[in-house]
């Protein structure tokens, strides 16, 4: 299959499982019934369509395109089937950002604290990673600074859980942890929107420069990529996508390590290449596995981060058997 | 016209001199074997030439910015790294990123010159790891800079690609490009490259053609070895024979 083929082919994936997305839920409606109550906004089915499907629907697109465009541009950069976008902490500062505002009650008063407190845990680790990792352009400096700081956030979280008030709301921001599309509204994708359209102009902006480094840091600067701008965009970029991502979802772990993984081949493993496939295989991904969280177990609420874990695990599992062969 | 004027760089390590106070210019049509014991600082003086790397002095090619330089010089780093299971003509086209893409007619230019025609479809992290220093090459070669820096490019390659190889090189030199690599092999650097530079500590002991450089003096000082060095119907023949005593 050609590149623009499987682009296309993507494309109209993604727009199949959105359209199923907009379609499966809790109240039982036909698939007309509920495209003509979402073109008219009429009525109960209206408002379900229009104030929790389609947000729902959104955010599964926008959430998994910035997962796997972020995903795709970690590996570029790090050259490391492994690596995955939360690495460099800002999903995990994310996730802090978002469980003080939760264990402050101050999201209960205004509905955008939660999420703003999240972006703004995604803009101080970017700020301390980039001190940490000075001017330094190796890949290795970044990468323990982002464990560095992904286990401060870790700490600092368990922190805010040991110190919750009472199990109910230690049980909220497990819950929240967990990652969901479940209960969003058009106030979330409006916060989300901007950050991650400016995560992916930045990201896929850097495709030439990831290619270069295919070759290495040193062959990349000799063919005239700058390094230090690179990191700043592969940093930046991802942080905004991530950040964004985890404010209004929650931790929703694998998209990001298996989508880009799955595409490699199929787009002839140039990274530039593979950032705007991921984008939409993630987008694929999340929609479907959203669409799955509801079918599954309708009656429960089965959590989006739990599922994406559940059947990513085993695949990452996989492709370190795999690669631990092809090493061998 | 000069491709590169090096004028007292010195690379500083540790407060050690690596590389210290190496004066010198190449012009086009040189092929320039850049030889010296483990250690002598032979990358470090290509990657600071190259802008690579902090050091004081000058190099010409380390003043242009990062664009025209990338179409100045082609650098070949002694470190084979293809991260990814690209084709190989894809890793070859990574070369005409300096140009803005476009160059199909460099790239097979430099498919063939290495002989690599035949894998083009292939992933090039698949292949051995004497196709892919070829692979690596022919990217260098399709970047079409006038001057090529490569570090140890021959290192690990069968005898036929090695000299396949020096031939590509003298080709560059042929056509008005010039060449520095840094090179192991005193025998294949005497054969083919119009120029020797000697690295010692550091310091550039000398610099001519293979012949004037290559003394028994030279070879006992810097490389603590004897040799046979004999101009044969064939050409210029050297072989290391022994090594000398007191090599510390």
């Amino acid at each position: 299959m050609s590149y623009r083929a499987l682009l296309i082919w993507l494309s109209v994936l993604v727009a199949a499982l959105f359209l199923g997305s907009l379609l499966v839920g809790a109240s039982s409606l036909g698939p007309g019934a509920s495209l003509a109550a979402l073109w008219s906004g009429e009525g109960a089915a209206g408002l379900v369509l229009r104030e929790i499907r389609l947000p729902r629907a959104l955010l599964g697109l926008l959430v998994g395109a910035a997962l796997g465009l972020s995903g795709a541009a970690m590996q570029g950069f790090l050259r490391n089937p492994l690596a995955e976008p939360g690495l460099i902490g800002t999903s995990g500062a994310a996730a802090l950002g978002a469980v003080i505002a939760i264990h402050t009650g101050a999201y209960a008063a205004f509905a955008l604290a939660l999420p703003l407190a999240a972006l703004t845990g995604a803009g101080v680790a970017v700020a301390l990673l980039l001190a940490l990792a000075g001017r330094e352009a190796r890949a290795l400096t970044l990468i323990l600074a982002g464990i560095a700081i992904s286990a401060l956030a870790g700490a600092l979280t368990a922190l805010v859980l040991n110190l919750a008030p009472s199990p109910y709301a230690a049980a909220e921001i497990v819950f929240w942890l967990m990652g969901s599309l479940a209960d969003r509204s058009m106030l979330h994708v409006a916060l989300a929107a901007p950050f991650i359209a400016l995560g992916a102009v930045i990201v896929l902006r850097l495709g030439r420069g990831l290619d270069a480094l295919t070759l290495g840091e040193d062959a990349a600067s000799s063919l005239g990529v700058s390094l230090p701008r690179l990191r700043l965009g592969v940093v930046a970029g991802t942080a905004a996508l991530v950040g964004a991502a985890t404010a209004v979802t929650g931790a929703v772990g694998f998209v990001g390590l298996v989508v880009p993984h799955l595409l490699r081949s199929a787009v002839g493993a140039a990274p530039s290449r593979l950032l705007p496939a991921s984008a939409l295989g993630g987008a694929a991904m999340l929609l479907a596995a959203d669409i799955a969280t509801r079918l599954i177990v309708p009656e429960r609420d089965l959590k989006l981060g739990v599922l994406t874990a559940l059947v990513g695990a085993p695949f990452f599992l996989r492709m370190i058997r795999r690669i631990g062969r092809e090493g061998a | 016209m000069m491709l590169l004027r090096l004028d007292d760089l010195t690379v500083r390590r540790g407060g050690v001199a690596v590389v210290a106070g190496v004066s010198a210019t190449v012009g086009p049509g040189e092929v320039i074997g850049l030889v010296g014991p483990n250690g002598a600082g032979k990358t470090s003086l290509m990657r600071a030439a190259l802008g690579l790397l902090a050091h004081e002095g000058c190099s010409s090619l380390a003043q242009l910015a990062p664009g025209p330089r990338a179409r100045a010089a082609a650098w070949l780093p002694q470190a084979r790294e293809i991260a990814w299971g690209m084709p190989v003509e894809a890793v070859v086209r990574l070369g005409r990123m300096p140009h803005g893409g476009g160059g199909t007619v460099a790239v097979e230019r430099a498919l063939a010159r290495m002989g690599l025609q035949g894998l083009r479809g292939r992933a090039a992290t698949e292949l051995s790891g004497g196709e892919q220093a070829r692979v690596l090459i022919a990217r260098a070669l399709a970047q079409e800079a006038p001057l090529l820096l490569a570090d140890e490019p021959i290192a690990g390659l069968d005898p036929a690609a090695q000299i396949a190889t020096m031939q590509v090189f003298a080709g560059l030199a042929a056509a008005g490009g010039a060449v520095v690599a840094s090179l192991h092999d005193l025998g294949l650097a005497a054969r083919h490259c119009t120029r020797l530079w000697v690295l010692s500590h550091g310091r550039l002991v000398a610099d001519g053609a293979p012949r004037a450089v290559l003394t028994p003096g030279l070879l006992a000082e810097v490389f603590h070895i004897r040799a046979h060095f004999a101009e044969t119907a064939e050409g210029p023949v050297f072989q290391a024979l022994e090594l000398l005593g007191g090599t510390a």
